[in-house]
């Protein structure tokens, strides 16, 4: 029924110098938006893959992060005590206290040093966190320097491998095991035990919050709408899922300037690729008329134009996916606003996100071709035929 | 059955461009047959081309009235147009216009592409068409891998591919040496004659004109009257 494709795909051959080109456009809008995606999708994931939804996480009201938060060890003898919170085998509440502060750290890539998450915690908290195992050494000892690392600072910063000493507080810490949790922020950051750690910042009675294993997911909600509501205690709580998923934010910047640079060369590229195809459609004009004399109608002149545009744009965005595929898994640290320190996760380049890219490069083929098209569909047969 | 194909009444053209108007064709009135050749002569400029847009329709009639094929062609939309063109009528250019960067085979397929045959059948009737001007040999060639008469017998088979009542002509020999110009002008004769084609060929070789069964004179857009051709 209408002109076929094989026409346009030849014709985008024959020019391919311009068809290369315009491709090359799209391709790099497409490479850009897609890293952007990548890294906020890595970056989701990892936070995603945080939190636990049998989780509670106690904060000081109105604390937005645990690192502005404050829990004293007061508010936490009532809080550890609230119905819904599971028991481990000797009977005690599976309920954390912890601290949270930031350190840095110097790496050969950063030698300003970069912020990084140290959390001082006992044992239960070690124990509460499932996800949780260690890849290398031992825990940490209660009343000792000692610290675990997470795998990404164990990769990215060689002076806190296991074996090192990392110097923060009152002193040298060992690095006695390195932890990993699946995909999760806490592979960014550093455990140790929580009384050395809070007598080090001087901060013994000021901790930062409380985490809480409860039996089931309706008792986690039960929870958090009780401690919410415990006037005395004044705290806030969620669960450990929404905690982190706010966190998403920290992409925010990046998201917004990778999206503008992404919208300016959209444009820009699907100007090209207009530019491409009124150039077509002049060089083609005797076809044109000549395809309308066999009997195409003026619609199906739009629709091959129209389709050559999108397939040459398609293309580009094939192109584009073919550019950023090497990013993907790789790891990358973002500064996190709410934590103030970084958390590392890879970037990820999936299949969903190079098909929206190729949809998105259709998009502008579809943009950019559509006033050529209607040009070529427009022109009176005699005045198309008469075109040298 | 209408045994007349086509058929006018104080048919004019005039374009109109800016200040300017041109009256290409005034108060024509003519008849053509079924299985008639008509050779439609006159010096350059004469409306000879014009005519022959109308009867296809390419281009709109500002006076009087057109049949063709029984077809009031004032009355039908530009869809329709089509339709009716890929369907009843075979359009042979000077320039041949094949399409460059598909191979005489695909040309010849091309206006098949609107009709509702399938793949194989399209290929069958494409290669049928080649095989009867005679480039049976030629069907992967690209424009560009021809010569200009080889070109043009592509151009006539592409015209004939949908077995249409009507050919259409305009100067088919204009850019053909000597030989190849008697080639496609007897391809032109055996259609009409064998398959029964009603061709209206516009030029303005007399040596042409004399492959016609019935010559038409136009001049300053008027037509002078007819004769019937010398040839045999
Ligand atoms: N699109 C047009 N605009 C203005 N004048 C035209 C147009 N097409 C043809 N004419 C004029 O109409 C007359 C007839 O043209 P045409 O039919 O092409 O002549 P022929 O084919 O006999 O050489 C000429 O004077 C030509 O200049
Ligand atoms: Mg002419």
């Amino acid at each position: 029924m209408a002109i076929p494709i094989t026409y346009n795909l030849r014709n985008l051959i024959v020019r391919k110098t311009t068809s290369i080109m315009a491709a090359l456009g799209i391709a790099l809008t497409v490479a850009v938006l897609l890293a952007v995606m990548s890294l906020v999708h890595g970056l989701d994931t990892s936070l995603k893959a945080t939190g636990n939804p049998l989780h509670v996480l106690v904060l000081r009201k109105g604390a937005n992060s645990e690192l502005v938060s404050g829990v004293s060890r007061e508010q936490f003898q009532d809080i550890k005590f609230k119905p819904g919170i599971a028991r481990d085998k000797a009977g005690e509440p599976f309920a954390s206290l912890e601290i949270v502060t930031v350190i840095n750290l110097t790496s050969v890539d950063a030698p300003d040093g970069v912020n990084v998450t140290l959390r001082g915690l006992n044992p239960i908290g070690v124990e509460l966190r499932d996800e949780l195992k260690l890849v290398n050494g031992r825990w940490f000892q209660p009343g000792k320097r000692e610290v675990v690392v997470g795998a990404s600072i164990a990769k990215r910063f060689p002076g806190a491998r296991m074996g090192e000493k990392i110097h923060f507080g009152r002193g040298d810490w060992d690095v006695v095991g390195v932890m990993q949790a699946g995909q999760s922020a806490v592979n960014s950051e550093i455990f140790g035990d929580l009384n050395q750690v809070s007598s080090d910042f001087n901060r013994s009675e000021a901790l930062s919050s409380a985490l809480l294993r409860t039996t089931d997911a309706v008792s986690a909600d039960a929870l958090v709408k009780a401690l919410q509501d415990d006037q005395r205690l004044n705290v806030s709580s969620q669960l450990e899922t929404e905690y982190y998923s706010k966190q998403t934010t920290a992409a925010l910047p990046i998201q917004f300037l990778g999206g503008l640079v992404a919208v300016i060369m959209a444009v820009g590229s699907s100007f090209a690729a207009m530019n491409t195809m009124y150039a077509a459609v002049a060089r083609r004009s005797r076809e044109i008329g000549t395809l309308r004399v066999l009997g195409f109608s003026r619609g199906s002149i739009l629709l091959s134009f129209f389709a050559e545009s999108v397939l040459l744009a398609g293309v580009g965005g094939l192109l584009g996916c073919l550019l950023v595929l090497p990013l993907n898994g790789l790891t990358t640290g973002i500064g996190n606003f709410a934590t103030f320190s970084e958390t590392s996760f890879n970037l990820t380049v999936s299949p969903s996100i190079m098909a929206s890219g190729i949809a998105f490069a259709m998009l502008l083929g579809a943009v950019g071709g559509f006033f050529p098209a209607r040009s070529a569909a427009k022109r009176e047969i005699l005045v198309a035929l008469r075109a040298v | 059955m209408d045994d007349i194909v086509i058929q006018t009444r104080d048919l004019q053209k005039e374009f109109v461009r800016d200040e300017f108007h041109v009256i290409a064709l005034k108060d024509v009135n003519i008849e053509i047959h079924r299985g008639e050749f008509v050779a439609l002569m006159g010096p350059s400029g004469s409306g000879k081309s014009t005519l022959l847009h109308l009867i296809a329709a390419m281009d709109t009639v500002t006076g009087g009235e057109i049949t063709v094929l029984g077809e009031n062609l004032r009355k039908l939309s530009d869809r329709q147009i089509a339709h009716w063109r890929n369907e009843h009528v075979g359009f042979i250019f000077q320039q041949f216009n094949l399409i460059p960067v598909l191979n005489a085979i695909e040309n010849v397929e091309l206006p098949l592409k609107i009709t509702n045959l399938k793949k194989q059948d399209r290929i069958d009737h494409a290669r049928t068409a080649l095989e009867l001007v005679g480039l049976g040999d030629r069907l992967t060639h690209y424009p560009r891998q021809l010569s200009g008469g080889q070109e043009q017998r592509v151009a006539i088979a592409r015209a004939i591919v949908t077995d249409p009542a009507l050919i259409l002509a305009d100067e088919p020999t204009g850019n053909l040496d000597a030989a190849s110009a008697d080639e496609a002008l007897t391809l032109l004769s055996r259609l009409n004659k064998e398959f029964g084609k009603t061709v209206v060929m516009v030029t303005h070789d007399p040596h042409a004109a004399r492959f016609a069964s019935k010559i038409y004179h136009l001049e300053k857009g008027e037509l002078l009257g007819q004769e019937a051709a010398a040839a045999d």
